[in-house]
């Protein structure tokens, strides 16, 4: 079960301080992030790949998109 | 269309959109728009503000083209990319708020992050202290962000409500074509046109539709934003967006050098004072204001074309700000600050600390 930061409704930069976060309090392992636009999702991934976290899946629904953020 | 999609998003994707955007804005000042003003976000709204008659400054009213176009490219974009998601309700009164001081802070110094962007790289010195103003600025708004500052969950609107500030660009056209600018006149219909000065000067309105339409559209998929390149870099070192940034001034620095628009020195600058400390000072207060409402005020227009509502507010709030500018004497002027920008500024970077200090908790 991963982990979930619901960052939906929020602009940015709150979505990758969130996720910024909660990457630095896990360390490792799977955190699902829920965001509401393109460009949330972009920064995420984007911050995300930066700290050595791979994109694990992106699903798209009615209220945007829930990521899915690896690592070993 | 995914393929295509992310295009602008990349690394050369941000660095093609800051190159376009820098050599353009030199080349629509060289096609008639005012001193290193081939496009400064707040000079225009102030124009427009002027245009309608929020303030009678006889010297800056225009319906300025390229922020209507901002605006309608960016909803084309959107909408083709199936990226338009109407959305409002995050703290909008402060919003505007942030609007209004933003524009202030931003005509103490004459102009906005885009136009400091241009003056330096046309050779304004003055540029220097208003960038460093700018950087200033965003730093306390990224001390807030870390201190857990935020104005709150957006939430999905009606359609229509996202389309209101696009519907009102479209009517600020129809009025320009309706009441055209007469030789001479100062009037035409119920806009107001300049005789002289900045709001004299401009490029062919076909020409900067065209220019604000396309602007419009790469910016809303590469999310260009001078507020978020100097955020991005000092919150998280992270160069995306400043690469962008990086560019407007290279590439208007190249192209003002190839069309003899490169100038420098400090003084008699087009639209300029050298009055430091308050190109330093309008320039913290408008990127604190940037910072805590998310974005520099292009991006705030283009956020408002792909239906984000309080981004829409936070433009009216610029625009309302012009008029409180320029009626209660708080813009500058090339003879410097105005009898009362001083008061302004301190004034603004109360409120913004007030805002900053007093809207924060953890979202999750």
């Amino acid at each position: 079960m991963s982990i979930i930061v619901d960052a939906g409704g929020l602009s940015c930069p709150q979505p990758v301080l969130m996720t910024l976060d909660k990457i630095k309090e896990i360390q490792k392992g799977e955190i699902l992030i829920k965001v509401d636009t393109d460009t949330s999702k972009e920064n995420v991934s984007r911050a995300a790949q930066s700290q050595g976290w791979e994109i694990a899946d992106v699903q798209e629904d009615e209220g945007g998109y829930q990521l899915t953020i690896k690592k070993n | 269309m995914a393929q295509l999609k992310n295009i602008f998003a990349t690394r050369w994707g941000i660095i093609g959109v800051g190159a376009f955007i820098g050599t353009i804005a030199a080349l629509l000042q060289k096609l008639g728009n005012p001193g290193n003003m081939g496009i400064c976000v707040a000079c225009f709204e102030r124009d427009i503000a002027g245009a309608i008659g929020i303030h009678r400054a006889a010297v800056v009213q225009y319906m300025r083209p390229e922020i209507i176009g901002f605006v309608l490219g960016s909803l084309v974009a959107a909408y083709i990319f199936k990226e338009f998601r109407p959305r409002t309700g995050s703290a909008p009164i402060v919003r505007f708020v942030l609007g209004v001081f933003a524009m202030i802070g931003s005509l103490v110094f004459l102009g906005c992050p885009w136009r400091a962007l241009l003056r330096f790289a046309a050779g304004d010195g003055n540029a220097i202290f208003a960038l460093l103003g700018l950087i200033s600025g965003i730093w306390i708004g990224t001390l807030f962000l870390k201190g857990g500052y935020n104005l709150g969950r957006v939430q999905k609107t009606y359609t229509s409500a996202g389309w209101l500030l696009p519907l009102t660009m479209l009517g600020f056209l129809l009025l320009m074509l309706i009441f055209p600018h007469i030789e001479g006149q100062g009037k035409s219909g119920i806009l107001f046109y300049s005789l002289k000065g900045p709001g004299a000067m401009h490029a062919p309105l076909i020409i900067s539709l065209a220019v604000g339409l396309a602007i419009g559209f790469a910016a809303q998929r590469s999310r260009f934003c001078t507020m978020g390149a100097f955020r991005d870099l000092i919150l998280f070192r992270q160069t995306h967006l400043f690469l962008g940034l990086l560019m407007v001034v290279i590439f208007a620095f190249i192209t003002n050098l190839i069309v003899g628009q490169f100038h420098p020195g400090f003084a008699r600058q087009p639209v300029a004072h050298t009055m430091q400390i308050w190109n330093f000072g309008g320039m913290v207060l408008s990127g604190l204001a940037f910072a805590l409402a998310g974005g520099c005020p292009g991006r705030q227009l283009f956020l408002a074309g792909e239906g984000d509502g309080d981004a829409a507010i936070f433009v009216f709030g610029m625009i309302v700000g012009a008029g409180f500018a320029h009626n209660f004497g708080l813009a500058s002027s090339p003879n410097g600050v105005g009898p009362h920008g001083i008061a302004a500024v301190v004034i603004g970077l109360i409120v913004c600390l007030f805002i900053g200090f007093t809207m924060r908790k953890r979202v999750n």
